[in-house]
């Protein structure tokens, strides 16, 4: 119950702040924390990155397992996104079963990459309707301080565009890697007041009423949106959050992708 | 697109397979106050949607600790039947309805006045019984008739409904079929009255060209769906007081 009151303590801070024109860290309204992408940092995972925007931190392992395809897609590997939210990140995390929050990240993240259609899936076939390759993509949050869609959207492709099929280890042959065939990037905005801010931490994300997530590929296109929050937008604050979105996702794909390309 | 599969002709001659134009709703079919048990509740029918809703509440809120001293919380659960998708579907939650479930209690959250009742839950129950795309949507424009249908305060009624993209063209209100082999799919919830959008997801592939008209056709289109809501709701209420049955 005490951190229900710092919440408010904290929102009434940002709001404070908000009036005068300026955010709590003083950075500009479209402006982005500090970004790091570290990639290939855990050996015993076909793909990894550790990401970290500001004081946000998450890390995502790729694995890849021998298994059977759907009966609707016989030649078509399988993508497997899930996110866990584990207690050392929060607080307010709690260990046990994927929980609406963790669940909801995982399921964004997973839309960029499929609607982006990054991953050749029929590239990941092994025998047509019996074995393909299951991709896992694991989010593992470290630490929670706001924004945690964009830091795993990040590590995602980032552990994809370089990881390794391991063929040996199953006693199969074929190519051991296996390129993108796009870069989708995640850019969540929040609305505070009448105010839309990038990139929010974690105070600007309590004091927001919405979030909207906006992944967009390398031409500029959109493959996954996800409005959240109590709150609602009108259309021009959505037509802002895209243009922001699409902007954004173009300097991130540029400052901190283009040299894993 | 859900890539690669087999190209089907979406289009003929400028009209989609059901017959219907680019920016043609399927037919909708509205009862309220359906259930006896359930405080509110809606049938809903969407094309071949089949949608039951029911709201509980205000009602005492368990487990206690869950309470919020200062308002109603508001619960929603999106649930398909096992019989209502081709291949059986497991009984029970799955990731999907999870993300379902809280997006569309989202969707409610800016219009239910929910500081009228403090330590009280208020249950919204979605039940897809049959589906054809869309589910979540016609789950939401029942949930408000039901919520109406309750008597639970509320600013306005919030509808639904989905745009999408099939053989390059941006449509309104995908069937499954379109769904299964189209190239976008974005369900939205707005606030009428007010024109703001309270729910909003996106899958596929739009530039940023189709997704802006594609919100505007699906708004235009909640306008319409709000309308039926608000027919559907007179009709009942004056009939039941007409004839005195309650």
């Amino acid at each position: 119950m005490g951190l229900e009151i710092m919440d408010d303590i904290r929102k009434d801070y940002v709001y404070d702040v908000l009036r005068s024109g300026k955010r709590v860290d003083g950075r500009g309204f479209r402006e982005y924390r500090a970004i790091s992408v570290e990639r290939d940092v855990m050996k015993r995972a076909e793909g990894s990155a550790l990401v970290k925007i500001g004081d946000t931190e998450v890390l995502v392992g790729v694995k890849l397992e021998p298994g059977e395809p759907f009966s609707d897609a016989p030649d078509k590997g399988i993508i497997m996104t899930n996110a866990e939210l584990v207690p050392m990140a929060s607080p307010e995390f709690e260990p046990g079963p994927p929980n609406e929050n963790s669940v909801e990240l995982a399921r964004v993240v997973d839309r960029g990459i499929r609607g982006s259609e990054a991953i050749d899936l029929e590239k990941l076939c092994i025998e047509e309707g019996e074995k393909v390759w299951m991709i896992f993509i694991d989010i593992h949050v470290l630490d929670n301080d706001g924004n945690l869609v964009d830091a795993a959207a990040l590590g995602a492709i980032a552990s994809l565009l370089n990881f390794r099929i391991p063929n040996e280890r199953y006693g199969l042959t074929g190519e051991d890697s296996l390129p993108m065939r796009d870069t989708p990037v995640a850019v969540t905005t929040v609305k505070i007041g009448g105010d839309v801010l990038a990139d929010p931490n974690l105070y600007e994300e309590s004091a927001a009423t919405s979030r909207l997530t906006v992944i967009s590929n390398a031409d500029g296109a959109l493959s996954g949106m996800q409005k959240s929050g109590n709150g609602e937008l009108k259309e021009e604050e959505i037509a802002e959050m895209v243009e922001i979105g699409i902007e954004k996702a173009k300097e991130i794909r540029e400052n901190y992708l283009s040299n894993f390309l | 697109m859900k890539e690669g599969e087999k190209e089907i002709e979406l289009i003929k001659k400028g009209k989609r397979l059901d017959g219907r134009g680019f920016e043609e709703l399927r037919p909708i079919k509205i009862e309220v106050g359906v259930l006896k048990r359930a405080d509110g509740s809606c049938y809903f029918e969407m094309g071949n949607n089949k949608v039951m809703a029911a709201v509980y509440g205000p009602r005492e809120m368990h487990p206690r600790h869950f309470q919020d001293a200062k308002m109603a919380v508001v619960k929603y659960r999106y649930n398909m039947a096992p019989f209502s998708v081709d291949d059986r579907k497991r009984p029970g939650p799955d990731r999907r309805s999870v993300e379902i479930s809280k997006v569309s209690r989202e969707a409610f959250d800016p219009v239910i006045i929910k500081e009228y009742y403090p330590k009280t839950a208020i249950d919204v129950y979605v039940e897809v019984l049959q589906s054809d795309a869309g589910t979540r949507t016609a789950g939401i424009n029942a949930a408000s008739v039901a919520l109406a249908d309750a008597g639970i305060p509320m600013k306005d009624m919030v509808s639904s409904v989905a745009v999408g993209k099939i053989g390059g063209e941006v449509v309104l209100d995908l069937s499954g079929v379109e769904d299964n082999h189209g190239e976008a799919d974005m369900p939205i919830a707005m606030v009428a009255r007010t024109d703001t959008i309270t729910m909003l997801q996106m899958d596929g592939h739009f530039k940023k060209e189709e997704f802006e008209r594609g919100l505007k056709l699906a708004m235009d289109a909640c306008h319409k769906i709000y309308e039926l809501q608000r027919t559907a709701l007179i009709e009942r209420y004056s009939k039941s007081v007409g004839e005195g049955e309650e």
